[in-house]
């Protein structure tokens, strides 16, 4: 079935009122006549055949040799491979991963290779669980390397196991996995969901330290990331590109593979939530009637568990492989391909529903700061060119935004919002006071690599990844939401779309034009 | 001519530490320049009579006027003036040493003002203090020579409870006076107070002494327990001495064990005077001062003050009394002045006595006096913790008995209510409401404690004769009039309760007078902020309840069930906790053998296996079940360079390694490892519970140079006691029912600390299986 392309759709009085994701819920909205709303393309096609996709990627990359020719016995062979943050949600098995990865082991192990490692690239996220491994790797692969240890999380608070290679031009320092580094070959698994994935990021990020990672998640590079998901103009690419240079030089030899998905992302009930409302059938609208009611009386903790149970039905749509720039270039386009849909010209006020899931909250609870992460940094930031909504202009967002925090996950996350946050919301000087303390905290730091935290600095990256929609915006509504928690981010509450769209318009004006986001599933929009 | 008169002498006064002897020594420095004061006061437990002189009489604010007259100069007037010696009226021969017999001997008017005032006064202390008194003091002028004029203060309701005129005789010459023999009454108390001793010393009575302390305490170990046993022994002591002197006084026809024993100490004095002159003044009720030494000037809550803030704060809604009974109050200035009035005109050969009573000739009935209190509090209303203005409720003048029985019952109901909450596993919220109503039952108690004591002064239809007074008053020049007036018709009512009394008692009471913020709130952010100075030294925390919502058995629990067979999982985890009743009881009596009984579980398990396990421990119990609050708050106390040490009955295997980054010190239990790698099941040493805590905290301290006054505990129970009574700021953290009640009665810091909303709330403490270990 061809697929149609996204496109924008103005409202007028025959529209069905527009679906608004709220978190672990949802709701059904009147816009104003007249208000645009922007739906995503349908899922690409799919590989009909992705395990001989992968093999014939594997056995013809872009700019090097195929992968047996660069393996040989008795070489130090490192495969690192995304972490829980990708995709969203997580994928229905056999995980994509687990398809390249098994690949790759099975031409290793003809090559004769036997120095394996296995290496979650995760940055500064927490570590995956037993159960998480699993799942993206699949039981074989982890009973054959896990107990042997040689399958782990990269961890970026170990100085025994992290190796400085060196600086780039602007003086930013590049440390990575040691293990990785010293390889004989690197081969990097990604999943490229959104097109900020992938390319250098992976490596230069995923398996940096703290030391590196800090010289692009900052508040200046964010504010200069216009968008991130946008390479020609993104600070945060281009710093990942000058590392990967130094990598490069320094003789660290990668061999990248980056797969793409297309956009299916609610499996069935709930696959009505990424059709169009008009093309809704009977079944639908009952199921949807049926569960936004049973949800409504549902506890928070029931939902989240219920939610946190979908699995997508994501599809390969391509995979490619070789050396990292010219793969990146394919990738992006397929990427693009799914995604992109054109718009004319800003608006005043942009809404937008935002669900349960961001990258940070797989398997746990999305907290204000996530929200705020989820809106501000990757909502917004899902354009090229220039942003959906005006220099001054509002955004309207739909979420319980819950005063609710995953004690075990997100422990520096509470201490950022109760104390940090209590004081200030400017990016800036969240930056210049409080980050240094978080992130050396030694406490975080144990959690971080003992149990399963989110660094002690993560919570400010997330507030950097906003930082530019803070600077672009005139004010920040949030439907739905803890009063006291939006009030603690520095945004408005309301309690209906009405209300706040009268609220906007203390800001933009009368008669405002107003644009809806409607995602998921994910789309970039091309502002004209 | 009273200053000149009195000028050049050396008076004595007794009591000077009290409301009425404050103002005689502040008018006497104030308004007689010229005379000599030697001021006898009992030495405090810690002090001695001159510091008490200058702390409780020089300080108080009573002597304003007198340091704005004299600025600099008032310590040089004073130290030229007053002469401090130490003695105790309540002991033969004044307890005075040859230079304070020197003193006695060498003045010229000795005034008696010290008494044990507190109406439910035990029997034997009012009789040693109000019967004797008076007695002891003539007996030790003569026993050193001296014939001084003795100006003795009493009470009017000496007279006891009688209807009608009551004229300023001695009791003897008066009709209805009961004949009583003081000496045998003296001799009964002594005996009284030997027998209730005796009493509470037998086995029955201490076994419930210790059962009391238990229950107020829990298992706060033996050190605590048996001083507070002892403590409250001493209480009941005391309370059955109470009991027995109202009962001695109401039986004979006096309201109180103090009027009892002053009219017998008046009797005593007059029996025994020999050649002693002397004056007997009595005031009726004596309250805030009309004028000096300012308008509303009062010392110590006395006896109408509670009654009435009980009745602002909506606590006491009826007060018995007759309505048109006369309330005879006096204020403080007008008995200073007939006393010292009564000094200068210098010995009779027969004994005097003046009355200085409003009753008789300006009198306050009692439905003004309410009339007066409903009004203006009415228009200044007290504000309840909420910042809501209280109302007044009316008053219906009930009589004493119904007054009492309502009291009583509300008073039952809420024990009972507090026995059940008592006995519940409370914590936080619900802990807060059991300390709450322990609070509204204490101030129930007071109320009901306000209708037994003073109900009788409410009801009293004597009135107090005060002919010599006014006679007295008659023969006064202009300038006396002036500095030493004592005209009880004066007095203006209204002014005097809306623009003196109830002004000046509200402020005293320190109660919330505006609606805007709640004191406690303040309260709390004041106490946080010292418990947060960078001056504290060392910040103890407890762990279970304290940092995590959590306990031994469900970590034992948690790592047992992480090797077992998934079948045997859940059957393991409902048994022990079928057998949490048993061991909630052991640990309710004492932890440290809860500890060792619970621990001996572990025997034969293998230390390198809990070990590895030990570390998803801190993620799927301490962090899931922890207080982010509380992690928080050791953090900011490292941050601040305070050591930080965590003391529990906690396995070091469950948290050295992974609390580690948190605490400088880890004290916790240790299990000895047995050859083969396995547990024993015995603990190293005792685990750190109860006063073995407090012992622990003191060698830390001291070992590492540090001060505990200077220091802060965390905890969570009443077992913890010892280790919160130990350092300079205890703080109760989501504290059980026991605890709550003691942090509010003592003004500790609480805080609730909650689990994060958000985190997983596992059902039951079920370690998650080890698969690698199932699938071997």
């Amino acid at each position: 079935m061809a697929h149609r392309p996204g496109f924008v759709l103005e409202v007028d009085r025959s529209t069905p009122p527009t679906l608004f994701m709220r978190g672990e819920g949802f709701s059904l909205e009147r816009l104003p006549v007249g208000s645009r709303i922007v739906y995503p393309s349908e899922a690409l096609p799919l590989l009909n055949d992705p395990e001989g996709a992968i093999r014939h990627a594997l056995l013809n990359p872009v700019g090097t040799d195929p992968l047996p020719a660069l393996l040989f016995p008795g070489m130090k062979l490192t495969i690192a491979f995304d972490d829980i943050s990708l995709p969203l949600p997580p994928m229905r098995a056999p995980d994509v991963r687990q398809r390249v990865i098994e690949a790759v082991l099975d031409m290793a192990a003809d090559a004769g290779v036997d120095d394996v490692h296995l290496i979650a690239a995760l940055a500064l996220h927490r570590r995956m669980t037993e159960a998480e491994l699993r799942h993206a790797l699949g039981d074989r692969v982890y009973d054959a390397f896990a107990p042997r240890g040689l399958l782990y999380n990269h961890d970026a608070e170990d100085p025994e196991n992290l190796l400085f290679i060196g600086e780039t031009p602007q003086g930013e320092e590049v440390e990575i996995n040691k293990r990785a580094a010293e390889s004989d070959l690197l081969v990097y698994v990604n999943i490229n969901l959104v097109a900020m994935d992938g390319g250098h990021k992976s490596t230069a990020t995923g398996l940096a330290s703290y030391r590196s990672l800090r010289h692009h998640h900052n508040v200046k590079t964010m504010r200069h990331s216009r968008s991130f998901m946008d390479q020609r103009h993104s600070e945060l690419h281009s710093s990942n590109w000058r590392m990967g240079e130094v990598l490069r030089k320094a003789g660290v030899k990668i061999f990248q593979i980056e797969t793409t998905l297309n956009n299916d992302t609610f499996p069935k009930p709930f696959d009505f939530l990424q059709k169009r409302e008009w093309e809704w059938s009977a079944k639908d609208r009952a199921t949807f009637v049926a569960s936004s009611r049973s949800l409504a009386r549902t506890p928070d903790r029931i939902k989240r568990s219920i939610f946190n149970s979908i699995e997508a039905p994501h599809n390969l749509t391509g995979v490619n492989a070789g050396e990292i720039e010219a793969v990146h270039e394919l990738t992006t386009a397929k990427v693009f391909e799914q995604q992109l849909v054109h718009v004319d010209g800003q608006s005043d006020i942009l809404t937008m529903g935002l669900p349960y899931i961001c990258p940070y909250n797989v398997n746990s609870v999305m907290n204000p700061i996530l929200v705020m992460c989820l809106g501000l940094g990757y909502f917004f930031n899902l354009y090229r060119n220039k942003p959906l909504v005006r220099e001054g202009g509002v955004l309207i967002m739909s979420h319980p935004t819950p005063w609710a925090f995953h004690p075990v996950h997100h422990p520096s996350y509470i201490d950022f919002f109760e104390q940090v946050l209590a004081d200030t919301t400017d990016p800036i000087e969240i930056e210049k006071k409080y980050e240094k303390s978080f992130a050396e905290d030694e406490w975080y730091r144990h959690l971080y690599r003992t149990s399963y935290a989110y660094h002690g600095v993560h919570p400010f990256y997330m507030w950097y990844w906003g930082a530019h929609a803070l600077e672009h915006l005139g004010g920040v509504i949030i439907i739905g939401g803890d009063t006291k928690a939006v009030r603690r981010l520095g945004f408005k509450p309301a309690s209906t779309l009405r209300d706040a769209l009268e609220m906007a318009e203390d800001v933009v004006g009368r008669d405002p034009s107003i644009t809806h986001l409607h995602a998921p599933p994910i789309l970039v929009a091309e502002v004209s | 001519m009273i200053a000149e008169a009195l000028g050049g002498k050396r008076l004595l006064v007794t009591g000077s530490t009290g409301f009425l002897g404050t103002a005689l020594v502040e008018r006497l420095v104030h308004s007689v320049p010229g005379c000599e004061i030697v001021l006898l006061v009992r030495p405090g437990r810690r002090s001695t009579a001159e510091a008490r002189v200058r702390r409780e009489v020089l300080r108080n604010d009573a002597f304003d006027r007198v340091r704005a007259r004299l600025g600099d100069g008032f310590d040089d007037e004073v130290a030229r003036r007053i002469t401090v010696i130490g003695g105790d009226v309540g002991t033969d021969g004044l307890g005075l040493d040859d230079a304070g017999r020197a003193a006695l001997a060498s003045v010229d008017i000795v005034i008696h003002s010290a008494a044990t005032v507190a109406f439910d006064s035990p029997l034997d202390s009012a009789v040693e203090v109000n019967l004797l008194g008076p007695s002891r003091i003539a007996e030790t002028l003569r026993a050193v020579g001296s014939t001084a004029h003795l100006v003795a203060v009493s009470t009017c309701y000496v007279a006891g409870n009688r209807r009608g005129r009551s004229p300023e005789l001695p009791l003897r010459d008066q009709p209805f006076t009961p004949d009583v023999d003081w000496r045998a009454e003296v001799a009964a108390a002594r005996r009284t107070r030997a027998d209730v001793e005796a009493d509470s010393r037998t086995p029955d009575r201490l076994a419930r002494f210790q059962k009391g302390a238990r229950s107020e305490l829990g298992a706060a170990g033996v050190p605590l327990l048996s001083s507070k046993a002892e403590r409250l022994r001493a209480d009941w002591v005391a309370d059955e001495l109470v009991e027995a002197g109202r009962a001695r006084a109401r039986s004979l026809g006096w309201p109180d064990a103090y009027a009892y024993t002053k009219a017998l100490g008046e009797q005593a004095l007059l029996e025994t005077r020999g050649e002693i002159p002397v004056t007997i003044v009595r005031p009726s009720i004596i309250e805030s001062a009309l004028l000096e030494p300012r308008p509303g000037w009062i010392r110590g809550f006395r006896m109408a003050e509670p009654v009435i803030i009980s009745y602002a704060r909506g606590l006491l809604k009826q007060f018995p009394g007759i309505p048109e009974g006369v309330v005879d109050v006096i204020p403080v200035d007008l008995v200073v002045g007939a006393v010292l009035d009564a000094a200068a005109r210098g010995s009779e050969p027969e004994p005097t006595i003046v009355q200085v009573a409003s009753g008789a000739v300006n009198p306050l009935k009692y439905r003004r006096l309410v009339d007066l209190v409903q009004s203006w509090f009415g228009e200044h209303p007290l504000y309840d913790t909420k910042g809501r203005p209280i109302i007044v409720p009316d008053w219906s003048f009930p009589a004493r008995g119904k007054v009492l029985r309502q009291l009583d019952r509300a008073s039952k109901v809420l024990d009972r209510a507090e026995t059940v909450l008592a006995k519940l596993p409370l914590r936080g919220t619900q802990a807060r409401w059991s300390a709450q109503l322990d609070e509204t039952r204490t101030d129930i108690d007071r109320a009901l404690g306000y209708v037994e004591l003073y109900g009788a002064y409410a009801e009293t239809e004597a009135i107090f004769q005060v002919d010599r007074l006014l006679e007295r008053w008659s023969t006064l020049d202009d300038a006396d009039r002036r500095d030493f007036a004592f005209d009880p018709r004066v007095i203006d009512w209204t002014h005097y309760a809306h623009h003196v009394h109830l002004p000046s008692i509200v402020e005293h009471a320190r109660v919330r007078t505006t609606a805007a913020g709640t004191n406690r709130e303040q309260r709390s952010t004041r106490l946080r902020r010292q418990v947060l100075s960078p001056d504290r030294h060392i910040a103890a925390f407890d762990l279970e309840n304290t940092l995590i919502a959590s306990n031994v058995v469900d970590s034992y629990s948690w790592l047992a069930t992480r090797r077992l067979p998934p079948d045997d999982r859940l059957k393991f985890v409902l048994k022990t906790l079928s057998e949490a009743p048993g061991l909630l009881a052991l640990d309710r009596r004492d932890r440290g053998d809860f500890l060792r009984h619970f621990y001996r579980r572990y025997e034969g398990a293998p230390l390198a296996q809990l070990e590895e396990d030990s570390r998803e421990l801190l993620s799927g119990l301490i962090l899931t079940k922890g207080f982010p609050a509380g992690w928080r708050r050791v953090r900011e106390h490292r941050a601040l360079g305070h050591r930080t040490v965590l003391i529990t009955g906690a396995l070091d295997v469950v948290v050295e390694e992974n609390l580690r980054p948190l605490f400088d010190e880890i004290i916790c239990a240790r299990m000895a490892v047995a050859p083969d790698g396995t547990w024993t099941g015995e603990l190293d040493d005792a685990p750190p519970t109860g006063e073995a805590r407090a012992l622990l905290m003191q060698e830390y301290a001291e070992a590492e140079g540090l001060r505990l006054e200077e220091s802060v505990a965390y905890a969570d129970s009443a077992s913890d006691l010892p280790m919160l009574e130990a350092v300079g700021f205890p703080v109760a953290v989501n504290p059980e029912t026991r605890l709550s009640a003691i942090a509010r009665k003592r003004g500790w810091l609480v805080e609730q600390w909650a689990k994060s909303p958000g985190g997983p709330r596992p059902l039951l403490p079920i370690g998650p299986i080890s698969r690698s270990l199932v699938r071997r």
